[in-house]
């Protein structure tokens, strides 16, 4: 009988990665064999080299290979704008539309006292050290539009006294039609209507 | 049929139903069977085609029929004044529920914008009589009825509030934390407030022009400790001064979640409470009869009702009262009863269902008007 315990494992463990299921993870893992030099071979070795490497920035919380990330380090990219997102994730996505051109802070979680994640848990004293030390003039809040993004960006925003915060727009979405969207949503849409 | 009904219902491994596939024409439903057929299954089904844990209150996992607990499904046809849509909804083991509505996944909540179901059961028989935490529930159900929204902005209080008690109960001393929190409770609070004294102008409304054989109350809302701040500022800044109470006593003291609902019989001048058990049940079937009207004359379509045990604590006068009442309002009512001679005034203008049981599960047999059992 022939030994499929290390590619057991394999599945095994592909299959507790987000958007995976087992059935996927065998089929992820049967290509993987299957195109042996051009994807397994070297996504095992990209895993390693980003295993030992990646790291969190010290001063934002975004991940890269270094202490600080290129981001923070760009003297370009200091144009007084932090934007404040709940996880890299969400950071990621922000650099995807390449219209934000200042830096960014990573809560790493929203605020829940029920799951015992209180304001030491989200670097945000690290947030209010940065808006001393690096000439902030505004602190744009990127945060979900639920109970715990909006508490977390009402308890950010009372810690800013003297400083611009902002938040980002809710309403109607780009490219989206009225008819299917939520009471709530056109509500916020309508609040937030401005002049053309 | 112009109005709302369900057309067909099939249910797949539903407690005690492994599979049963129903069709409904619109007119009033009777449902009769022995005790524990299945009746009141078959309405609990009906009941999870609006949002929430349906009348029972169960879990999606107490749903499933035992001993298989394979998990189950509902499919349904709704008839609207827009169309008809399809609903489907289910469980698998240890999932939560999963709704789809004409082949799309939908949130729950989207539900309540398909139909409105309102539903009486006999565990609300006692609901002046017992703590304000069920005439809450029943006062936001029938809140929901007329704004869907309703149901988003208690989730968020809610949530919300939690979060607060548990500082509370932590002692925590931020006063960001609680003052960000508070602004969210108070914003949701006063759109719940807001939303609540809609619903009950609208069912005074009603209850005011109707012609009924069922006694009208006097509707009201109280709050423990005096006067509910409404609007959002005052909320909140009430909430805000409140915090040192509240910190003593771990948990939050004012709001909408403290509110109770009050009723007084008008005519006899007595207070819900203290009325016989006919008369509460009367009561009580008298509200949902005015919610049916308020939100038939606000949409121009009466909700599904479900009366699980209806004819329970009523006169036959009362009952024949009740069916001419339901087939006014061109209301598809789901009834359940344990014999057909409960139903008999309802005659031709209903249909007939039986439900029995055997070795476990359930059989659901339409009535044919022509030979009545």
């Amino acid at each position: 009988m022939s030994d499929t315990r290390d590619i057991e494992l394999l599945i095994d463990l592909m299959a507790r990665l987000p958007g995976l299921g087992p059935r996927s993870a065998r089929r992820a893992v049967l290509h993987l064999i299957k195109k042996r030099g051009q994807v397994l071979l070297p996504l095992a070795d990209a895993m390693h080299r980003v295993g030992t490497s990646a790291r969190e920035c010290l001063n934002c919380g975004n991940i890269s290979t270094r202490d600080i990330c290129p981001i923070c380090d760009s003297e370009k990219r200091g144009n007084g704008q932090i934007c404040v997102v709940e996880d890299v994730a969400d950071l990621w996505a922000m650099e995807r539309s390449g219209v934000f051109q200042g830096r960014y802070h990573v809560l790493g979680g929203t605020l829940s006292a029920l799951d015992a994640v209180g304001p030491e848990d989200l670097r945000i004293p690290r947030l209010i050290d940065r808006i001393a030390t690096e000439n902030v003039t505004e602190v744009i809040l990127a945060l979900g539009a639920t109970v715990d993004g909006q508490t977390t960006a009402h308890y950010i925003a009372d810690r800013l006294p003297g400083i611009t915060v902002t938040s980002l727009a809710q309403g109607v979405p780009v490219g989206g039609e009225l008819d299917y969207l939520d009471d709530g949503t056109i509500t916020a849409a309508l609040r937030a209507r401005r002049a053309l | 049929m112009t109005g709302l009904a369900l057309t067909s219902l099939t249910l797949s491994h539903f407690r005690s139903h492994r599979r049963a596939v129903l069709a409904f024409d619109g007119r009033p439903v009777a449902i009769h069977g022995p005790n524990g057929a299945g009746k009141t299954n078959l309405i609990e089904a009906i009941s999870l085609l609006s949002p929430g844990r349906g009348l029972r209150r169960a879990a999606p996992q107490d749903l499933a029929r035992r001993p298989e607990a394979l998990g189950w499904k509902l499919v349904a046809t709704l008839a609207t004044p827009t169309g008809a849509h399809e609903i489907e909804t289910w469980a698998e083991p240890d999932t939560a529920r999963t709704v789809r509505i004409d082949g799309k996944a939908a949130a729950q909540t989207a539900l309540a914008r398909v139909a409105a179901i309102l539903w009486l059961v006999p565990a609300m028989d006692r609901l002046w009589i017992e703590g304000a935490d069920g005439r809450r529930r029943f006062l936001d159900r029938a809140t929901m009825s007329f704004l869907p929204d309703h149901a988003g902005a208690v989730l968020d209080y809610e949530k919300a509030m939690r979060e607060r008690n548990r500082l509370l109960k932590d002692m925590v001393r931020d006063p960001a934390w609680y003052a960000a929190l508070e602004g969210q409770m108070a914003q949701s609070g006063a759109r719940i407030s807001a939303n609540r004294a809609t619903a009950l102008a609208a069912l005074a409304a009603a209850q005011a022009e109707a012609e009924t054989a069922f006694p009208a109350a006097e509707l009201g809302l109280t709050h423990p400790e005096g006067p509910l701040p409404e609007t959002d500022e005052a909320l909140r800044s009430a909430l805000s001064d409140n915090r040192p109470r509240d910190l003593a006593a771990g948990r939050t003291l004012i709001g909408p979640h403290r509110v109770d609902l009050t009723a007084h019989w008008r005519a006899k001048d007595m207070a819900a409470a203290d009325c016989s058990t006919g008369e509460q049940k009367a009561l009580l079937i008298s509200l949902i009869l005015s919610n049916a009207r308020a939100l038939a004359a606000r949409t121009g379509t009466p909700p599904i009702l479900l009366l699980d045990e209806v004819a329970a604590h009523l006169d036959a006068a009362r009952r024949a009262a009740l069916y001419d009442e339901i087939c006014g309002l061109g209301t598809q009512a789901f009834m359940t009863g344990t014999g057909s001679e409960l139903f008999e005034a309802l005659d031709a203008r209903g249909q007939s269902f039986v439900v029995t049981e055997t070795g476990g599960r359930s059989t659901v047999t339409e009535v044919p008007p022509s030979a009545p059992p």
